[in-house]
């Protein structure tokens, strides 16, 4: 009987296990193993170079290091800039204000579109020329500051700050629902007992609002960095590509390995490295999160 | 509840094991009617396609079924992840470089034709222009180690050149009938264009292939094409003067004002549509340029002219050539049926067809007196045609990306010619250490 039971749970489960397996496991082994070895993702022979792929990544690929850095700058200003408008945004909408709903509509629609579109439409925006309508230009002339007019996205100093701050601007929606969603779960009578005790609004902030979001934080954080280290799309969208170097990204890197240069065994070695450089970044995260909440 | 939850379970599985046994159905029920499976790319020729398809089966009572995967890039994955998975159509069309192709062709996935095309004294091989054929040739001793051998059917030919607008010529004052033959010329009218407040030369050199193709162009034009493939074998260094040359032309042409502002993070679709629009004095685009313009703007007056020489030791060379090719699936049961399928989709009728509907210059070339005048300006140059496929060797990957890269940084004022010669030498000497 309880044989029967236990095979009856095995069975229940078995579908998901086998689309796990065959989706997930499958490939992620796969791409450990194709790690090892050169290969071109047609001829069914490869050549195995042990840890020759992951040794050139490190040592002779500056590339390669370059898209990490530029990365981890997107990343930096979604961390703080897009985070903190979420979180500001989202602290406005948990209080009594007028057409709340309507600004919880509003700003969830970034984060639903389309990253190419979101792309080409700021594209367009920006350019100033015959490519696009220069509204930032225009309104920089019209706020009569001309010295700061410059080609954002085709000049290299801007070029990866645009990018960032797009980026920022797409994402600051998932932020805000997830510190939304937070802000409600903390108890209103910590807020009305902390009046009675004569605290003010940037009291209360501080020292009910602030840590009783540690974990909420974290929890952004950590999705605002595996989702904005893996941005390429919205790249491709604004500049077309890489911009000689100064908008490449991992996955960009990853896609011009396998893609453009054939070379699908080291593609698999960068997303390996890559992988493991997001578990790192997440892991140091959640630790620095812990001590923080025990300090 | 658990009783019901353990038929819902058996249910569901029978009903996967159903599910995956429905391809094997269709196939069978398939086998009444033959059909031919093709996988292609080209949005543009979609209906022209269907439109033979059909042709073909009243005329054969064998389906033709056209496949339409785009973009190009997802294209060429899915080809690939299909020859992994041994489910490639009987016909399809290879968009890598021809060290991929040869190592579609080693792993046993594409037909030679070579036999097919020598019958009848070669007659179906004499139908096509020899440049549209190079690129699915393999030659004895060739560097890919292929056995020789013809291995694709070229559908169209192509020539990448420069195009000028007629009018804005006029409103600058120039001659219309003169446009600019040698690089100082070409130079000589930015400041022109400077002041008239125009877009001097378009291109879609985000996608960084197509910086590659005008630097080769001009590569072949300074240096000749014995030096070219001999620094791909690592005879000649990047760092040799004729190569500083190359890459200080792009240069020249951003201090011109020649290129357009944000060349570099431009797709060829922009670059089109600001040709198109009568934005910009130039573009470098390809003939399938013909087909685009004329479907964003039909009065567009321009010309076509090669790149202007900037040398007068070699002559200017374009890349050309097969513009795209059917490669017949070696492992396919239809593999007769599809050659003979290809023989009559590549006669001198249905190409004038496609010529006409699609204005795409024509891989037959009986059929060339047929074709729009504008069309004709890029067959002509088919004769100055060149191809990295048809060289025999191939550059590194790494050095092509840094090759590319370096002219963007270079546009760019970030690096100068001989920084970038020197950091390409440096990638290009690590590579032959490893192949050694």
């Amino acid at each position: 009987m309880r044989l029967k039971s236990t095979l009856e749970n095995y069975l229940f489960i078995l579908p998901a296990v086998v689309i796990f397996f065959i989706f997930y496991v499958i490939p992620f082994l796969w791409v450990f193993q194709l790690g090892f070895y050169n290969w071109d993702g047609i001829l069914p022979t490869k050549t195995f170079v042990g840890l020759g792929n992951f040794k050139d990544i490190i040592f002779n690929d500056p590339s390669w290091w370059r898209s990490i850095r530029n990365a981890g700058f997107i990343t930096f200003i979604a961390l703080t800039l897009q985070n903190a408008l979420a979180f500001l945004l989202a602290w406005a909408c948990d209080r009594q204000i007028r057409l709340k709903n309507f600004y919880r509509l509003i700003f969830f629609i970034p984060p639903i579109l389309s990253e190419l579109v979101v792309g080409m439409v700021w594209g367009f925006i920006i350019r100033d020329n015959p490519q696009g309508a220069g509204l930032i230009n225009r309104g920089l002339v019209a706020l009569g500051l001309p010295n700061l007019v410059r080609g954002w996205l085709s000049d290299k100093s801007t070029v990866l700050t645009t990018v960032a701050l797009i980026h920022s601007w797409k994402g600051f929606g998932w932020g805000f629902l997830i510190f939304l969603a937070g802000l409600q779960t903390i108890p209103r009578e910590l807020y009305e007992a902390a009046k009675v005790d004569g605290a003010n609004a940037w009291q209360s902030f501080t020292k009910i609002t602030i840590p009783l979001m540690v974990p909420v934080v974290v929890l952004a954080a950590i999705l605002t960095v595996l989702g904005t280290m893996q941005a390429f799309v919205l790249i491709i969208g604004l500049v077309g590509g890489e911009f000689a170097g100064h908008a490449s990204v991992p996955v960009l890197r990853i896609l011009a390995s396998m893609r453009y240069s054939s070379r699908f065994g080291y593609a698999c070695s960068q997303g390996i490295i890559f992988g493991v450089i997001l578990i790192v970044v997440s892991f140091m995260q959640y630790r620095f999160s812990k001590k923080a909440r025990q300090g | 509840m658990r009783r019901l939850l353990f038929k819902f379970s058996i249910l569901f599985s029978v009903f996967c094991f159903l599910f995956s046994a429905l391809p094997g159905c269709a196939k069978k029920e398939g086998m009444a009617k033959k059909t031919i499976t093709v996988w292609h790319w080209m949005t543009d020729r979609e209906p022209a396609f269907q439109e033979l398809a059909s042709r073909y089966e009243a005329e054969t009572g064998i389906k033709i079924n056209f496949e339409l995967y785009a973009p190009s890039d997802a294209y060429s994955q899915k080809v690939r992840a299909a020859a992994q998975g041994a489910n490639l159509p009987d016909v399809f069309g290879i968009l890598d470089t021809k060290k991929d192709f040869a190592s579609f062709v080693k792993a046993g996935y594409v037909l030679n034709l070579a036999s097919y095309m020598q019958e009848n004294n070669n007659s179906w091989k004499n139908s096509f222009f020899d440049k549209a054929l190079a690129v699915s040739e393999f030659s004895e001793g060739n560097s890919y180690g292929v056995l020789p051998g013809i291995y694709g059917v070229p559908i169209d030919i192509m020539t990448i050149q420069m195009v000028y607008n007629k009018n804005l010529f006029k409103q600058l004052g120039l001659d219309s009938k003169k446009p600019p033959s040698t690089f100082q010329e070409l130079i000589d009218m930015g400041k022109l264009i400077k002041s008239a407040h125009l877009v001097g030369m378009v291109s879609g050199w985000g996608e960084v292939w197509m910086i590659d193709c005008f630097a080769n162009n001009y590569a072949f034009n300074i240096m000749g094409k014995d030096k070219v493939i001999a620094t791909i074998k690592g005879l000649v260094p990047y760092t040799d003067p004729d190569w500083i040359k190359v890459l200080g032309l792009f240069k020249d042409m951003q201090d011109a004002g020649i290129l357009s502002d944000g060349m570099i993070a431009m797709v060829n679709k922009t670059a089109e549509q600001l040709f198109a629009t009568e934005k910009s004095v130039f573009a470098f685009n390809g003939s399938w340029c013909v087909n685009v313009y004329k479907g964003m703007n039909p009065d567009l007056d321009y010309g076509v002219i090669l790149p202007p020489k900037a040398s007068e030791n070699f002559p200017m060379a374009i890349w050309g050539g097969a513009g795209s090719s059917f490669m017949v699936n070696a492992k396919s049961e239809n593999k007769e049926e599809a050659v003979k399928f290809l023989r009559w989709f590549t006669n001198s009728n249905q190409q004038a067809y496609l010529s006409e509907v699609t204005n795409n210059l024509p891989a037959n070339k009986e059929c060339l007196n047929k074709i729009p005048e504008v069309l004709a300006q890029f067959a002509k140059s088919i004769e100055y045609a060149t191809h990295p496929n048809v060289w025999d060797v191939s550059e590194f990957p790494t050095v092509i990306e840094a090759l590319d890269k370096g002219i963007q940084s270079i546009i760019i004022g970030e690096k100068t010619p001989q920084q970038v010669a020197f950091e390409v030498q440096k990638i290009k000497e690590r590579e032959l250490a490893k192949k050694r």
